[in-house]
């Protein structure tokens, strides 16, 4: 059987891919692509523990990360399409209307 | 002993006459002209005739009562002393207000409301058409006030209060017509001379009343203290002569003599009440209450005394021979008179008779000399004897009163004047005070000839002047006969032929017999008539300059200066005091005081100019200067403020791990 | 190593090298459809481990939906291609934030499961009535509220969307 640090190491890569894409793409979908990256690392690792414990809980968690996951990208993309309707553009560096 | 002084009453009479109720009542003749002062000052403008029916009829009812008062004496009863009322106690000291009522006490209060009552009718006349009119009215009758009570007083704190509001009635009335710059001028000098009197007055009030012990100021029982001999003499000396101070002062002896003359800037009503026959007589009457006072001193100071009435009897009647102003004629002779009647006080207690009794008709004639020459002055709106002459066909009435008044004073026979100066002459000799004789005769004499100069001028010869006068009203006349027969008959009480009635009932410890001294009169009599026929003689033809002024020459501009002794205090106290002190005073109070205020103000102002200086730099730098840290901060910091969402993410990513490192290795 | 070993290895490598591309591919089509990979092979993952309902769930939502709607995303914004216009300035210092993430994982692994001492798995066979149960049970509170989050998330997709009639 498969042992538990790899798939942790598994699931901390992708986090850390996860962490470069959200800080380093420009578009803003990107961004959010970078950012399922980071749930799905969670989600290995949940239910990575969840089989080493045997206990269904990690999965069902899994299961609601999952459906979260969804839901925000729906919010998430709703907002992108109406910053490109003001803006013509989705370049997050374009975003800073707070700037000082 | 102590019931022999101020005797109780004529020894020979066995039977104690009791007191009438005009005499146990007789505050109410002080009471009356206050009355009328509160009336006419209330009422006067509207009361039809402006308000002068208060004051006449006030005190007219006060003469009478003063007349009833009298008759108590004149039935020969004793003095009436009773209890005053206590004013208020300080420690020890008690101040009463009460009452001494003897023969002195009525004669005076006779004397007071009979010429007040003739100048508050002839007030009507010569005071017609004045604007202050009600206002002389109030002050007339409140001035008669203040004198009833320096004369009614029993105790030494309510004689002087009545003696300083007679000052002040005479400063209001001398300058009645303040308009004039000359006439306030004299009002204020007239104050201010009979103050400096009354400083060393107010002094040997406070002797006398710490010969009690600080107990009591009543006169009696000082003078039952003093006539003890418990008190050493030069003690009482010093008091007598503190006192004195204020009679020279009151009754213008050298040398404050100064006010008297220019007092006459005042209207002639004022002149005839104040400056002849009642303020200035108020001390003359002080001696005579105080004497046991001046009795119990050193012979030293009735020395003075006389000295100094002897100085001013002949000096005052020689300044009288110089004067043009009729009425500065009247008041050097009121001077000399008055100094006449000092110096026969002074001669001990005989003279206390003769002169009072030298008050009382000169009073009379005095008045009536005054009050005629305003009628003069009426007619012919003018003071000087030069715009007058050949008044007598004109003016008759005045003419003979006048004419009986100057005789009066001259002193001849059988008006009141003889007898007065006849009885001073008696006294003089019997007490061998023979330089006062040699005084008295000598100022007679030159009494008689001013006296002459005076009707001569003003009656006699042609009237050369713009006017045209003419008779005074009624209201001025009436009181210029009433006087001129009290001037008559005034001098028959004191008669030594006719018992000398006066004698019984002002004396001092006891009644001295007046005695007729023949030589005497005679003496008197012819030098009263060497003194008028000397005044025929130079006057008779009236020439355009004084007769004495070339023969006398510079005695005549001596005299004409008033023995330059005015100018001597102008230029010795007023004028270094108004001048030099009062500048220097300015100067210090200006920079010296001044500065010290200012000083406290720069001080101040410096202070707070500092705290402002620390307020705004200092604590307003601190406020200023947070904000401002707080403003530079948030601007250094706002940098961070890149509103780019990466930028925050990277430093949330860092801040995990950096939080990570510390949870691991060192937590 | 055993053979299950060796697939999720592969899987594994598969993932890591996808969601790699994921993060750096010029085209963002490319970045799209190499996330279909990685998820696809996280899902194999999953199978690996025994949540068979779990990856079945995954390959349905995330690769069938969610990615459809990052396509469509795309499509509506007109996505720029470029390396240049993709990445922005601060790219080195995001690689080193990243590392410095996976370094730190790393450690915290290592720390607590270290890799030598590591026992392989039991087997356990994921049991979807069990989940079942499970949901309906012990979890019907998440469920409810995420199924609130879920209509939430649509009335507000909707209301963000739509435009505006002026």
């Amino acid at each position: 059987m498969i042992r538990l640090p790899l798939v942790l190491l598994f699931s901390a890569f992708l986090f850390s891919a996860g962490v470069y894409g959200v800080l380093a793409r420009k578009n803003a979908i990107m961004v959010l692509m970078a950012i399922e990256l980071m749930l799905n690392a969670v989600n290995v690792n949940l239910v990575a523990f969840s089989a080493w414990l045997g206990d269904l809980d990690g999965q069902v968690f899994a299961l609601f990360v999952i459906a979260v996951a969804a839901a925000e990208v729906g919010i998430g993309l709703a907002i992108v399409i109406l910053l490109f309707r003001t803006r013509e553009s989705i370049n997050v560096d374009e975003v800073n209307l707070l700037k000082w | 002993m102590v019931a022999a002084l101020f005797s109780e009453g004529p020894v020979s009479e066995a039977v104690q006459i009791a007191p009438n109720w005009f005499v146990t009542h007789a505050w109410i003749v002080v009471l009356l002209p206050v009355i009328s002062a509160v009336l006419t000052f209330f009422f006067g403008k509207r009361t039809p005739g402006r308000g002068a029916v208060y004051g006449i009829v006030m005190v007219g009812a006060a003469f009478l009562f003063s007349l009833a008062v009298l008759w108590h004496f004149i039935k020969g009863g004793a003095l009436y002393a009773p209890e005053g009322i206590e004013w208020f106690t300080i420690g020890t000291l008690k101040l009463e207000i009460g009452m001494l009522v003897d023969g002195l006490t009525a004669i005076m209060l006779v004397v007071v409301t009979s010429v007040s009552l003739c100048v508050h009718v002839y007030s009507l006349g010569y005071m017609d058409g004045d604007s202050r009119f009600t206002w002389f009215y109030v002050v007339l009758s409140l001035f008669t006030a203040a004198m009833l009570t320096v004369i009614i007083s029993n105790n030494l704190i309510q004689l002087l209060v009545g003696w300083e509001i007679m000052g002040v009635c005479s400063y209001l009335l001398i300058g009645h017509w303040w308009e004039e710059k000359e006439n306030s001028n004299a009002a204020i000098k007239a104050f201010i001379t009979t103050r400096i009197g009354d400083v060393p007055f107010m002094f040997g009030i406070i002797a006398l009343i710490a010969v009690t012990g600080f107990t009591t100021t009543n006169i009696r029982e000082i003078g039952e203290i003093i006539g003890l001999g418990v008190v050493s003499p030069l003690f009482v000396s010093m008091a007598a002569i503190l006192l004195f101070g204020g009679t020279v002062g009151k009754s213008a002896q050298f040398p404050l003599h100064v006010w008297l003359p220019d007092a006459m800037a005042g209207p002639t009503p004022v002149s005839a009440l104040i400056h002849a026959a009642t303020m200035v007589a108020a001390g003359v009457y002080l001696i005579g209450r105080m004497f046991e006072v001046f009795v119990h001193a050193e012979a030293w100071v009735l020395t003075t005394v006389s000295i100094i009435a002897a100085i001013t009897a002949l000096g005052a009647a020689l300044l009288a021979v110089v004067q043009n102003d009729i009425k500065r004629v009247l008041a050097y002779s009121t001077l000399s008179q008055l100094a006449y009647m000092i110096a026969g006080l002074s001669m001990g207690p005989e003279g206390v008779t003769a002169g009072f009794f030298h008050l009382f008709t000169h009073a009379f004639f005095k008045a009536l000399l005054f009050l005629g020459a305003g009628s003069l002055i009426h007619a012919v709106h003018s003071n000087n004897m030069s715009d007058m002459g050949g008044l007598r066909k004109k003016m008759p009435i005045t003419f003979w009163t006048m004419l009986f008044g100057s005789l009066a004073l001259a002193g001849i026979f059988p008006l009141a004047g003889f007898w007065s100066k006849d009885e001073l002459l008696v006294v003089a000799n019997h007490t061998a005070h023979t330089w006062l004789f040699v005084v008295f005769l000598l100022t007679a004499v030159i009494t008689a000839f001013y006296t002459a100069r005076m009707v001569l001028l003003t009656f006699f010869g042609e009237y050369k002047g713009h006017a045209h006068p003419h008779e005074s009203p009624p209201s001025m006349t009436a009181p210029l006969i009433f006087l001129a027969i009290c001037t008559a008959g005034a001098g028959l009480l004191g008669a030594p032929q006719l018992n000398a009635v006066f004698g019984q009932w002002v004396f001092f410890e006891e009644i001295h017999e007046a005695v007729f001294v023949p030589w005497i009169a005679v003496l008197s009599t012819v030098g009263a008539v060497l003194g008028l026929l000397a005044g025929y003689a130079l006057y008779k033809d009236r020439k355009a300059e004084d007769p004495l002024k070339g023969p006398l020459g510079p005695v005549w501009t001596t005299l004409e200066n008033r023995y330059y002794i005015d100018a001597f205090y102008m230029r010795a106290i007023v004028y270094p005091v108004r001048d030099t002190w009062s500048a220097g005073v300015y100067w210090f109070n200006q920079n010296v005081l001044d500065a010290v205020v200012n000083g406290a103000a720069g001080l101040a102002k410096g202070l707070g100019a500092a705290v402002m200086w620390f307020d705004r730099n200092v604590i307003d730098g601190i406020v200023n200067g947070s904000g401002r840290t707080a403003g530079k901060t948030g601007n250094a910091l706002k940098y961070l403020q890149t509103g780019n969402v990466q930028w925050y993410a990277v430093g949330l990513f860092v801040g995990v791990l950096a939080l990570t490192i510390v949870f691991i290795r060192i937590v | 190593m055993s053979a299950q070993e060796y697939a999720f290895c592969v899987l594994a490598v598969v993932g890591c090298l996808s969601a790699v591309a994921v993060v750096s591919a010029r085209n963002v089509v490319h970045a799209a459809l190499y996330l279909v990979v990685t998820l696809l092979s996280v899902s194999g993952v999953y199978l690996l481990l025994g949540a068979e309902f779990v990856a079945w769930v995954q390959v349905l939502i995330y690769v069938g939906a969610i990615v459809i709607l990052f396509l469509f995303g795309l499509m509506l914004t007109k996505a720029p291609i470029g390396r240049d216009t993709l990445d922005n300035q601060q790219r080195w210092l995001g690689v080193v934030v990243g590392a410095g993430v996976f370094a730190g994982l790393a450690f915290l692994i290592q720390d607590a499961f270290p890799v030598q001492d590591a026992e392989a798995f039991r087997t356990f066979s994921g049991d979807t009535a069990a989940i079942g149960g499970a949901i309906f049970s012990d979890f019907v509170l998440p469920f409810e509220a995420v199924s609130f989050l879920l209509l939430a998330a649509l009335i507000g997709a909707i209301v963000l969307a739509r435009k505006d009639d002026a």
